[in-house]
């Protein structure tokens, strides 16, 4: 029903036709207006968070954790630059999100008016599309279109750009949910023939392997149930990149572990090893590849991507199938079932024979210690302490990020949020509060380093004032230790700025914010630390005081091949230096 | 610095000898604001090759435009690049004109060309050898148009440099499928 309203209110309105129940946000003088309608309703709730960039992370959070389109709302200039790291972040991991950022007033802008930014410029490279609304007939069709951009087909972050004028003057407003704008119209279904010619490979791999990414989760629940009964019907062994855990169990039969730079031996020699990969929802980037002229030699690779751009853009792949992974894996299975009726399970007996052998290794095997807690040890007490409950982990970025990716086990999609393409310290503790303002009465933990939750520790005063009781565990190991490890396997072990000296004592600081702080040395103090957190009702900060020099293995070096993978029993933490050659150095 | 002629990994520039293509393509477009800076920030964050790129209103009711971009790069970064283009929202279709088939080109430039005497008078021939019009003359000076592929602007241009060459401006190039079907 078409009604007449001022910009301000459509926003409001149009967030309220999408469903949306929650914002994140901080006002500024452009987007008052929108700030006063917020006030006047109650149906969207807004989280005030203490720096924009928590906005966009904890909408990320928000996203990944339901399959929604989280929301961010931020002004003009300073607000909208702020955004630009998650907005990145979002592009390369595909959440959807939805970014409203105000503007200053159209007659001021290219003016140098204050607070005023080429929002729409400076976001163009990082987002998946923008608006800059420059007329109110346009802007209802605008917000709704963002969301339908925002979370279909390959999703991604949409800003829409609002100047102040824009938001007081009237207009005409109808619900456009759904309509479409723009002529972007996602292809679903996959090419049948290309299906069929698929799954004839499949079905006469003696050494195949499934390779799925964080393209399953986001194309939906359905997606992760498809890919589970394909698992089981085909009987291949199953990796999965850093943002597809959870997608396939891992207590599953077929579950290798995660692959690439610190994923296990076993997950990273099958895909050197395969004759057919089957990729679904991956890009193959490359933190999975390594070194791109060696990556699986020998192997037939089909590919399932809704984005066309990814096929052939770092390995050359023979089936190519595009179309949303629930629709092709629903097509893949029936054909399966037809053409395959009786697939021939005792040919893959070698080559799962060969996968346990490689499994026997143990490559997540670490030193144990009585005397400090090893990091990977707390990691899976927390594992074994939460895995009853409903519970949501997200991670900072480092050591502590790979640790928890390799020792907690994902059983279930939407639980696991981490920073994978762009890699952003400062990611984990606000994308928590997006989850647990989701997930109300489920335990939400971030993981974090020491170094990492500096970086939005502000949001301690987000969480008290909202009522979040996010678990902030923090794997405190003194040292920046990802860029430890790396000095040491490449740079002579110069720990150049990254020991982090004058570090707050973490107990005190959740104290002055109000939350709970607790801190444990000794592994025997461990297991009470974790119940007493998890029992809390409050936030809590747990300073987890870890061995400081632990290295994070397995290891691909940079430029090395899968094969080439360093295991915790070929190189004591000592001797890492001496393990890469000069060219390797220069790789990221 | 990589060693050459050795291919590592992702992240060296592999100095392997590929066939480098030169391609036409001819990109739908919503006619809306920031559609040209979304295309060409495309290719420069990229790394893509721009050789010319023409954009022009082309349906006006349906506020549609049509950039016409020649670009070169390897097979495989030119299917890059298609899809790549593809993925933007106000993109509609991505026509290849090279693959497409017989594919008609054209290019206009102006060449201002100042002189007198013997050269004034060598100029002018070549420019009538050449198709090329007189847009505009002083006694010591021409403005000559000419239109084709760009091979023979280049030869043109060239030509007129030991002539008194001034200034040169170009159209880019503007291609099209020969035969009654449109795109
Ligand atoms: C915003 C940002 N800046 C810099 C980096 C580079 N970086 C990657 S890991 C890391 C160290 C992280 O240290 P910490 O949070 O203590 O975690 P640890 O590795 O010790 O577990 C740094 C600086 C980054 N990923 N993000």
């Amino acid at each position: 029903m078409a009604r007449e309203m001022t910009g301000a209110q459509m926003v409001v309105e149009a967030l309220i036709d999408q469903g949306v129940e929650h914002i994140f946000g901080y006002p500024g003088g452009a987007a008052l207006p929108i700030y006063d309608e917020i006030f006047q309703q109650d149906k969207v709730q807004h989280i005030l968070v203490r720096h924009e960039q928590a906005a966009g992370h904890a909408a990320e959070g928000y996203a990944r954790s339901t399959g929604k389109v989280g929301v961010a709302l931020v002004t003009s200039g300073p607000g909208a630059t702020n955004m630009v790291t998650p907005l990145t972040d979002a592009l390369m991991d595909s959440v959807p999100l939805v970014c409203i950022s105000a503007q200053v007033p159209t007659h001021l802008i290219g003016t140098d008016a204050f607070q005023e930014c080429d929002t729409v410029g400076i976001t163009r490279p990082c987002t998946k599309h923008n608006f800059l609304v420059k007329r109110i007939e346009d802007l209802p069709g605008m917000l709704h279109e963002a969301f339908r951009i925002a979370s279909s087909g390959r999703p991604g972050p949409v800003v829409v750009d609002i100047p102040k004028d824009i938001q007081f003057k009237t207009g005409i407003y109808e619900n456009l949910k759904g309509a479409v704008r723009t002529s972007y119209r996602p292809r679903l279904e996959g090419d049948e023939r290309a299906i069929r010619y698929a799954v004839a490979m499949m079905a006469s791999a003696k050494k195949p392997v499934i390779y799925s990414g964080g393209g399953v989760i986001n194309s939906g629940p359905r997606a992760c149930e498809l890919l589970r009964e394909l698992a089981a019907l085909t009987g291949f062994p199953l990796t999965s990149t850093l943002t597809g855990l959870g997608a396939y169990p891992a207590s599953g039969k077929a579950w290798l572990g995660m692959l690439g730079m610190h994923g296990t031996y076993e997950a990273n020699l099958a895909m050197h090893g395969c004759d057919v990969m089957v990729g679904i929802g991956v890009r193959f980037d490359d933190r999975i590849t390594g070194r791109t002229d060696a990556f699986s030699p020998n192997s037939k690779k089909i590919h399932i991507d809704i984005d066309a751009s990814s096929f052939n853009k770092n390995i050359r792949v023979d089936v190519p199938i595009l179309g949303d992974v629930a629709h092709v894996l629903e097509a893949m299975i029936r054909v399966w079932k037809e053409a395959v009726p009786k697939h021939d399970a005792a040919a893959l007996v070698p080559w799962w024979k060969q996968v346990n052998a490689w499994r026997a290794k143990k490559s997540l095997r670490y030193q144990k210690s009585a005397d400090v807690i090893m990091p990977q040890y707390a990691i899976e007490r927390l594992y074994q302490l939460t895995k009853d409950r409903d519970t949501y982990i997200t991670t900072e970025v480092g050591q502590h990020q790979m640790w928890a990716a390799q020792h907690y086990g994902f059983d279930k999609p939407y639980h696991w949020m981490t920073s994978g393409g762009l890699g952003t310290m400062g990611y984990g503790f606000p994308s928590a509060i997006g989850v647990q303002t989701a997930h109300r009465d489920a335990l939400v933990v971030c993981v974090a380093g020491d170094a990492s939750i500096q970086m939005n520790i502000q949001e301690l005063s987000t969480v008290i004032q909202h009522d979040l009781p996010v678990k902030v565990m923090i794997l405190n190991n003194q040292y920046m230790g990802m860029v430890r490890q790396w000095q040491q396997l490449l740079h002579g072990n110069r720990l150049s700025h990254s020991y982090t000296d004058a570090m707050p004592d973490f107990v005190k600081l959740a104290e002055a914010y109000g939350a709970v702080g607790i801190r444990a040395q000794h592994p025997a103090e461990l297991d009470d630390a974790i119940e007493t957190m998890i029992a809390s009702k409050k936030p809590v900060i747990f300073d987890c005081r870890v061995a400081n020099l632990v290295n994070c293995l397995p290891m691909i070096p940079s430029g090395k091949a899968h094969n080439e993978i360093l295991l915790p029993d070929d190189v004591a933490d000592e001797d890492i230096g001496d393990v890469v050659d000069a060219r390797g150095k220069q790789l990221v | 610095m990589p060693l050459p002629g050795e291919s590592h990994s992702a992240y060296f520039y592999q100095e392997q000898v590929k066939t480098v293509e030169r391609h036409t393509l001819a990109v739908i477009v919503d006619n809306e604001p920031g559609v040209l800076a979304r295309v060409i920030g495309l290719f420069s964050g990229r790394g893509y090759n721009i050789e010319t790129l023409t954009v022009s209103e082309t349906e006006h009711e349906k506020h549609l435009s049509r950039i016409t971009i020649v670009t070169t790069g390897t097979p495989a970064i030119i299917q890059q690049i298609k899809s790549q283009l593809g993925r933007l929202i106000p993109v509609h279709r991505v026509v290849d004109l090279s693959l497409a088939g017989a594919i008609l080109e054209r290019e206009l430039a102006l060449v201002k060309v100042r002189g007198k005497g013997e050269p004034r008078v060598e100029a002018l021939q070549l420019a009538e050898a050449f198709n090329a019009r007189v847009m505009d003359a002083t006694t010591e000076s021409f403005v000559f148009e000419i239109t084709g592929k760009s091979d023979k602007l280049d030869q043109f241009i060239s030509l007129m440099v030991p002539l008194g060459l001034v200034e040169v401006s170009r159209t880019g190039v503007a291609a099209i499928g020969r035969g009654p079907e449109g795109l």
